[in-house]
């Protein structure tokens, strides 16, 4: 049997989404900013942390957008085997990021053409579809922003390359975005696939429970390290030292070739916003 | 903690230091990429700017648009080392201050330092947060811009650090 679902109740669910993801941080994100606050030694830093838990509390309880750059909306789709969309998907997305950004007055960042600029507007959405199991769609909003979008860093080892190789390079993008893209971060780490695949994983795992390690042991313990040593780099809140550099690295792994090994790394600024929903 | 108004003289942030943290009060401007390609435009073919800019403070801002009863949405800073390009053109035209967020290059901080200016730091990624500290916004120039347009803002008690001072100390380089 084939489910159908109407494209409006998609995007009515996107709308909602929109509007919860850029008003309400992630609790995740929200839990480990107040161990970093109760963590930090510097006393700068910490004064910094407490002013960015405030926000956090200020954006709640006036219903305004965490951050003013609400993003290029990137939109996570699930969609069921057994599932059959009765409308157009792609237009009941967009529809959807419109008239929640309009509703929850979110910023239009969007400009229609990268070389002409002009006028800018909500849409479209840039939508990553995934063929799933099951008979539900899943739906993920993540409105990121560019001041660490910008930061994004890929690079093709060779299959070859020690461990040390690619541990370097993911704390040297983090060193590299520096105070500039909003720390603490939450380090994303695409790992295998493709070259566009592997940035895939990189901003997915962004997407992740931050609070919680890779399920796989060793990515585990790759985790940890890196954001330890991340951590050491003294990049801080604002870029103006302390301990808290990284409230996370999260690590999505793919099969890759035998001729390769494409490692990304997608930073998050700490006003990291998503929210998902299956139906 | 140090109370500033703005606009201010160069002789009142003189003895601004790297590292200081203040409160501003007054009249601020927002600009940022597009305006900022704009005004030097404007400065380079000797044309009258949409504003006086001698003595003027430029916050490095998009806003969103404002909820019903509040003067302006979220209103964080963005990056400033995009506005690099510019900067010294518009320190050159008279600009005294600038806000953002991050590092600047060498030729902004020299600017700052020739013209005696400042570059201050605002809490990066609380949009909601400063929105608290903004009594007053109106629309300035450059409105086809939308969020990128200049906006005059009224400010009272924005907290700020200073980045760099008009001795061209600088908050990043101290390590």
């Amino acid at each position: 049997m084939i489910k159908i679902i109407k494209a409006e109740k998609i995007e009515k669910t996107v709308e909602e989404l929109c509007i919860k993801a850029n008003l309400s941080l992630r609790k995740d994100v929200l839990s480990a900013l107040k161990k970093a606050y109760a963590k930090e030694a510097n006393k700068k830093a910490k004064a910094i942390l407490c002013a960015i838990i405030k926000n956090a509390c200020v954006a709640a309880k006036n219903e305004i957008a965490i951050c003013q750059d609400t993003g290029l909306p990137a939109v996570f789709v699930g969609l069921g085997e057994g599932l059959n969309v009765k409308g157009s998907l792609a237009g009941a997305i967009n529809k959807g990021i419109e008239s929640g950004y309009r509703k929850a007055q979110l910023r239009n960042s969007v400009i229609r053409d990268p070389l002409l600029r002009g006028a800018s507007y909500y849409t479209p959405a840039v939508i990553h579809t995934e063929i799933v199991k099951g008979r539900s769609l899943s739906l993920t909003v993540l409105p990121k922003g560019f001041g660490c979008e910008n930061k994004t860093q890929l690079k093709m080892f060779n299959p070859t390359a020690a461990l040390e190789e690619i541990k370097s390079f993911i704390i040297s993008a983090v060193k590299d975005a520096g105070p500039d893209a909003c720390p603490p971060y939450v380090v994303g780490v695409g790992i295998g696939g493709s070259a566009d695949y592997a940035c895939l994983l990189a901003k997915k795992a962004l997407l992740k429970d931050i609070n919680k390690p890779n399920r796989k042991k060793h990515l585990a313990a790759l985790e940890r390290e890196i954001g330890l040593r991340i951590n050491k780099l003294n990049i801080g809140p604002m870029g103006l030292g302390g301990g808290a550099t990284a409230l996370g690295v999260k690590i999505e792994a793919y099969p890759t070739h035998i001729a390769g090994l494409p490692v990304a790394v997608n930073i998050s600024c700490h006003a990291l916003r998503s929210a998902s929903k299956s139906i | 903690m140090k109370k500033i108004h703005a606009p201010f003289t160069k002789e009142e942030i003189s003895g601004l230091k790297a590292g200081d943290e203040v409160i501003l009060s007054g009249r601020i401007y927002t600009a940022r990429d597009q305006a900022h390609k704009k005004l030097c435009e404007a400065v380079k073919r000797g044309n009258r700017l949409p504003f006086d800019i001698r003595g003027q403070v430029i916050y490095y801002c998009g806003p969103t648009a404002a909820a019903k009863g509040r003067a302006i949405g979220s209103c964080g800073p963005t990056t400033s080392s995009r506005m690099d390009k510019f900067t010294p053109e518009l320190l050159k035209a008279g600009l005294a201050g600038m806000i953002g967020k991050g590092r600047r290059s060498a030729e902004v901080i020299s600017a700052i330092k020739k013209h005696k200016a400042v570059y201050f730091l605002a809490f990066a990624g609380c949009g909601a947060l400063i929105s608290e500290y903004v009594k007053a916004k109106k629309t300035v120039a450059y409105k086809e811009l939308g969020p990128e347009a200049i906006y005059e803002l009224q400010v009272k008690d924005l907290p700020l650090i200073v980045g760099i001072d008009a001795k061209g100390g600088s908050l990043y380089d101290k390590g």
